[in-house]
């Protein structure tokens, strides 16, 4: 049979993906330019006896989204560069309950109201430091329609594997943009679904590491009578200032993810195997590099192009092994200089790194991106 | 034979952080009167708190508890109810914590009406960092932050609630506790947002800057100016001066804000 196909929205594919992931709840507040997101999902949660709330302000749509996660729906939330400020304190929250929760968020210019029309890519060091304190962070960045639909189903896999919240970022122009999108059949895609508590509610501990890296959580009216906190806990969800309690909380949380990082990361490369030069990029500006890389092979030139689609745990190894064996790495996004940072850190100096951005809330354009590889070669 | 309190807490979880003379034991021992009295399976009940002394009571109750951020337990409350409407689901904290970075929360769910339990632990102070005024510090009261007196106008959370559109909303104090159980147990069977707001010592951060001399003294202040809502009608201004309100303050019946969802889930169904 064939599969179906639409022609959709960026926003559009984030909710539909949500679905097919097994979303249960959203939580938001009005914001461009991620709000398709939260309208789509308020016409078809309801279909699957799910719910949608408008929430008064976006502190109190994350609030909502944690709240509803822990009796056990998968919930998800969208946003844009206000909004995820708003709601950093919360994401810490959700990081050291460990309650999975997906964000959406779909980036405009910055700071503060910017351009929130306009593309950017400003916002993915906030999406791993924005929230304070210690703690481990998953970021997603799709570049197309498609893979908008797929990377938020992996985003709901990964928060509910890890039970963690994971950040889906993609600029207002994929988020924008309409593309064909063949709508994956039931099973196609994995979903994955929260752990099963396989002890009885006595025994229960939501915070047990001897239960592995990541522990079951138990969802609220599900049996189990157990205590959520933000302050630092003991294996038992109470609050503790014991050292070694707290000490081994904190490492376990970040390392349940650096631990994990090659099944978190994923990327895809372009001709990169001969490539002098490398172009690093992600989101919307990844098409425009991929036509760069284009056009210069026609030239005779040998680049080629590394695209995360995590960006959080940042992918070091490959991007090390770049560096090893390519002269020049050309870092483009849509921000003055941000995981150019990242490259620079782990290349050690093996290969120049040069950035090559955008703020004035135009997309990076592939002349842009040409005229910097051969400032390189 | 004394009440079996027991039960309802954790073990190993007492004693609790607060300081002797406290009210906020008092309302959580009315609080487990309520739910023993509404029959509330602590299994399917959520207690959900922000941050602040009154707000570490879910801790010690042996239900689904969520120690929430500061100032938003009514939002994280609401997503547990939308999520699952068959929830039993009660707030608690305090004045700040509810009032003031939590007011915009606080409004909304009253205005939606959804079905949940609120009490509101009004001690007129942050206790917890030591003694600042909240919206609740009457004015020209000390606190940490007042040091020449409060200029500050209050916030009446009763009232606030009532303007909201919260459909139960009644207030007590600490030196009441009989009354404390009977109107949580009023709010808790309730369809609807209940706010139950209740008049609340702290000895150490307000009493002690505010010439109560001691814990008696603060709990006899509320006593003297409690006075029931059915005797103040027919009272005169100004025999009602300086005086507060207890007592069932409010009540109406309006449609509950997951049963309208209800309907919103079957129009989508094409129900």
């Amino acid at each position: 049979m064939a599969k179906k196909v639409a022609l959709l929205q960026g926003n559009q594919a984030c909710a539909a993906g949500a679905i097919y992931a097994g979303a249960k709840f959203f939580a938001g507040y009005p914001i461009t330019p991620s709000t398709e997101v939260a309208e789509e999902l308020s016409i078809e949660l309801p279909k699957v006896g799910g719910s949608f709330i408008q929430m008064e302000d976006e502190i109190a749509a994350m609030a909502a989204v944690i709240g509803g996660s822990l009796t056990g729906a998968k919930s998800i939330t969208a946003t844009s560069g206000p909004g995820v400020s708003l709601k950093q304190e919360l994401i810490g929250y959700a990081c050291i309950a460990e309650v999975p929760c997906v964000i959406i968020n779909v980036m405009r210019g910055g700071p503060s109201t910017g351009m929130p029309t306009g593309p950017g890519q400003s916002d993915v060091m906030q999406a791993m430091w924005g929230t304070h304190g210690d703690h481990a962070a998953i970021a997603l960045v799709p570049s197309t329609v498609q893979e908008i639909f797929t990377e938020t189903v992996r985003a709901f896999n990964l928060a509910e594997k890890y039970r963690m919240p994971v950040q889906v970022l993609f600029d207002e122009i994929v988020g924008h943009m309409r593309e064909r999108i063949e709508f994956p059949e039931p099973g196609e895609l994995e979903v994955i679904d929260r752990a099963p508590v396989t002890v009885s509610p006595a025994e229960y501990k939501p915070y047990d590491a001897t239960k592995g890296q990541v522990p079951p959580l138990a969802a609220f009216g599900s049996g189990y009578k157990f205590h959520v906190t933000g302050l630092n806990k003991a294996a038992d969800g109470f609050p503790t200032t014991k050292a070694e309690y707290v000490d081994a909380e904190e490492r376990r949380q970040i390392n349940k993810v650096k631990d994990n990082a090659d099944d978190i990361v994923k990327f895809e490369e372009y001709l990169t195997e001969d490539a002098d030069v490398v172009i690093w990029a992600y989101g919307s500006t990844a098409r425009s590099a991929r036509y760069a890389v284009n056009e210069l092979r026609k030239e005779g030139k040998k680049v080629g192009l590394f695209r995360p689609l995590t960006i959080w745990p940042f992918p070091e190894k490959r991007t090390a092994e770049l560096a090893k064996q390519c002269k020049g790495i050309v870092v483009a996004e849509m921000n003055l200089g941000q995981m150019v940072y990242e490259v620079e850190r782990v290349a050690k100096g093996n290969c120049v790194v040069v950035h090559e951005g955008r703020v004035d809330g135009e997309p990076i354009n592939p002349g842009q991106i040409m005229a910097k590889v051969k400032e390189v070669l | 034979m004394a009440y079996d309190y027991e039960k309802s807490i954790r073990p190993g979880k007492l004693p609790h952080i607060w300081c002797p003379g406290c009210g906020h034991g008092i309302v959580m021992k009315g609080l487990i009167r309520a739910m023993d009295a509404c029959g509330l399976d602590r299994t399917n009940t959520a207690i959900v708190s922000g941050i602040g002394c009154a707000s570490r009571l879910p801790g010690y109750l042996d239900a689904c508890t969520l120690h929430t951020a500061h100032g938003r337990a009514a939002a994280f409350a609401t997503g547990v109810k939308m999520a699952k409407p068959s929830m039993n689901v009660i707030c608690c904290g305090g004045d700040g914590d509810g009032t003031a970075i939590g007011g915009n929360h606080f409004i909304h769910a009253c205005r939606r009406n959804i079905d949940m339990t609120y009490v509101v632990m009004n001690n007129f102070i942050y206790g917890m960092t030591g003694g600042q005024f909240s919206p609740c510090t009457p004015t020209g009261a000390k606190a940490s932050t007042t040091p020449y007196g409060n200029p500050d106008p209050i916030f009446d959370i009763s009232k606030l609630a009532i303007g909201a559109g919260a459909t139960f909303v009644a207030r007590t104090t600490a030196a009441h506790p009989r009354e404390i159980d009977k109107l949580i147990t009023m709010g808790i069977k309730h369809k609807g947002m209940a706010i139950i707001e209740v008049l609340d010592d702290c000895p150490t951060t307000y009493g002690r800057r505010n010439k109560f001399r001691s814990v008696v003294d603060m709990m006899k202040h509320l006593k003297a100016n409690a006075v029931p809502a059915v005797a103040a009608a027919k009272m005169t201004a100004e025999q009602l001066e300086g005086k507060f309100l207890t007592g069932v303050l409010f009540q109406e019946e309006r449609p509950e804000y997951t049963a309208q969802y209800a309907e919103v889930i079957k129009k989508a169904q094409g129900a």
